[in-house]
């Protein structure tokens, strides 16, 4: 890894080398388990070994506690994943922030997510206290300070190795004020960004608009865009994502379509209509993944397939995009 | 100003403990203006309470007074006599008239009778909203007269996070009346808050900029704030040198 680094790689992680050759990258999610099983991740890893080129691992994700997203990308690490370790603003100060990046490169982590994370009234722990001592921009910028200048938050030199990562952070593109989107990004790259995770697109048409706009700033240019898609589970999750989800655009079409995918099928055969709606989910997905790989400045996907990790071969499978591309 | 809401009356008088002789003390100030703690409300806690402790079978003599600030030595001089009299004081004052009383009278039980809620401004009759949280270092310049830290869940200082649709934030509210939520039973017949709207500050931040074509302001990163100017390094204080009467040691 050093070596890589050296030879002109910010991290030399699989994901930057991945991009960097000018594949299309895609990413997979893991999340860790509201226990101490270890076993949970192995299992899930099985899943992505092979299918993936770096594995988002959440940070209690919707402020629900779990094993802590350091502990799992360790353990992702022995299971032949390449993890992507995701870090919120939410649950540590930059004191915290920066012991855990420490900690994190010496066991072997490359690449790093910058979120402001899930408000806390989302999740187990509503009474808590959040932290948001820095916010997901400044958490990029010290990430690459800590990379390209050696220095801490505070300006200290860091004594000794340095942590390299490759930083990525999130875009909500269909997120208020939509026509400040764009300008956004341009921040979080401005900041220090190499690659950039969307959040779930499932509206291609606003997808569309909203790259053009990020090509007309030349930030396509400048980072590494990888769209978020997500197999549906159903017409039930599609209405929900519509109407209870910000930052989502779910069209009518694609409610549509997962409504029919079971309509043969009687209503007592619950199993059966489950069946047809995931294939429908995988379908659907698989088309997003083709639609907006023809996008210029579009450079991979991030398939978050929620609880449902046996999901991602088939659908990384049906896009086309596997074996994945060996690298040197 | 400074916002309260009177506590429960179950809950004040649970905090009264063996005090026969009860004072409640209003403040005229800010807690007057939200209607939770001035000389009105005092009078009628103080008929509440000698009710309701006479019904459970455990009657105090409750007596109120209200002055002009609690927050002020002189002003508390005014009720030393009431004060001297009763086994324990009910302020009704925000948390500084709290302790500006029991610093006063050091020898006196002082128990709050509010929860001090907020520096807000009363939005219309009977709404008060959240407006600042005296962070120790305003950035209003920045955001156009709207502030992150006090409105924006999250805090944010370089722009709105995913969670914000249609002008709201994704964080919602819980309902309280008198600081307890309300409840309501939903569809699969399980008690939750009533939850309500907020803006998205980030939203009028950018509408607000857009209108006097000062986006640029929000295209500059904002840096790590210093929260040291905050609560965070401790508890604050200003001294006005040229102000004072007496140099200190």
């Amino acid at each position: 890894m050093t070596d890589r680094a050296s030879s002109g790689y910010k991290s030399g992680s699989t994901l930057e080398r991945m991009l960097r050759a000018g594949h299309f990258a895609v990413t997979g999610e893991l999340g860790p388990p509201q226990s101490a099983d270890g076993d949970h991740i192995r299992e899930k890893a099985g899943y992505l070994r092979g299918i993936v080129d770096g594995v988002n691992i959440t940070d209690n994700q919707t402020a629900v506690v779990r094993m802590s997203s350091l502990g799992a990308a360790v353990i992702a690490i022995e299971e032949g994943l390449e993890p992507v370790m995701q870090m919120t603003c939410r649950d540590r100060n930059r004191l915290s922030m920066q012991a855990d990046f420490l900690s994190a490169y010496a066991l072997g982590i490359r690449n790093m997510l910058a979120l402001t994370g899930d408000h806390q009234s989302f999740g187990n722990h509503p009474t808590a206290k959040n932290v948001h001592d820095l916010d997901s921009m400044q958490l990029i910028q010290v990430l690459r300070d800590l990379r390209d200048e050696k220095k801490f938050e505070c300006g200290d030199p860091v004594k000794g190795v340095e942590p390299r990562f490759f930083i990525g952070a999130a875009a909500a593109p269909d997120a208020g004020p939509v026509e400040w989107r764009p300008y956004r990004l341009a921040k979080k790259v401005n900041a220090g960004a190499d690659f950039i995770q969307t959040q779930l697109v499932y509206n291609t048409k606003a997808f569309e608009k909203y790259m053009e706009e990020v090509r007309q700033l030349g930030l396509h240019e400048r980072v590494c865009i990888l769209v978020g898609v997500g197999p549906l589970k159903g017409p039930g999750m599609a209405r929900y994502m519509r109407d209870f989800v910000p930052g989502i655009s779910m069209p009518d079409h694609i409610i549509d379509r997962m409504s029919k995918a079971a309509a043969g099928i009687p209503k007592e055969e619950k199993a059966a209509r489950r069946d047809a709606w995931r294939a429908e989910g995988i379908q659907v997905c698989i088309e997003l993944i083709q639609q907006v790989r023809e996008i210029e400045g579009v450079a991979g996907v991030h398939v978050m397939a929620i609880e449902w990790e046996e999901a991602v071969v088939s659908i990384v499978k049906g896009a086309g995009l596997l074996p994945r591309p060996a690298l040197d | 100003m400074i916002t309260g809401e009177q506590k429960p009356l179950d809950e004040i008088k649970g905090l009264l403990g063996d005090g026969k002789k009860v004072l409640v003390v209003g403040c005229g100030t800010c807690v007057t203006v939200c209607f939770a703690g001035g000389e009105k409300e005092a009078q009628i806690l103080a008929a509440s309470l000698r009710m309701s402790t006479k019904l459970d079978g455990d009657a105090r003599e409750v007596t109120d007074a209200t002055v002009q600030r609690q927050c002020e030595w002189e002003y508390l001089d005014l009720v030393e006599k009431e004060v001297q009299e009763a086994d324990v004081i009910v302020s009704l004052a925000c948390g500084i008239g709290v302790q500006a009383m029991a610093r006063h009278f050091p020898d006196k039980w002082v128990i709050p009778g509010l929860n001090t809620t907020f520096l807000g401004l009363p939005e219309e009759q009977g709404v008060w909203t959240e407006q600042c949280q005296a962070c120790g270092n305003c950035i209003l310049a920045l955001t156009g007269g709207i502030c992150p830290i006090a409105r924006c869940s999250k805090q944010l200082l370089n722009g709105p996070c995913g969670g914000s649709e249609n002008g709201l934030c994704e964080v919602k509210r819980i309902k309280r009346e008198n600081g307890i939520p309300v409840m309501q039973t939903d569809a699969r017949g399980r008690e939750q808050p009533v939850l309500e709207d907020v803006e998205c500050a980030w939203q009028l931040i950018y509408d607000r900029l857009k209108g006097f074509d000062k986006l640029d302001l929000i295209m500059e990163i904002q840096p790590p704030k210093d929260w040291s100017v905050s609560r965070d390094g401790g508890p604050r204080r200003i001294v006005r040198e040229d102000l004072r009467l007496i140099d200190e040691e």
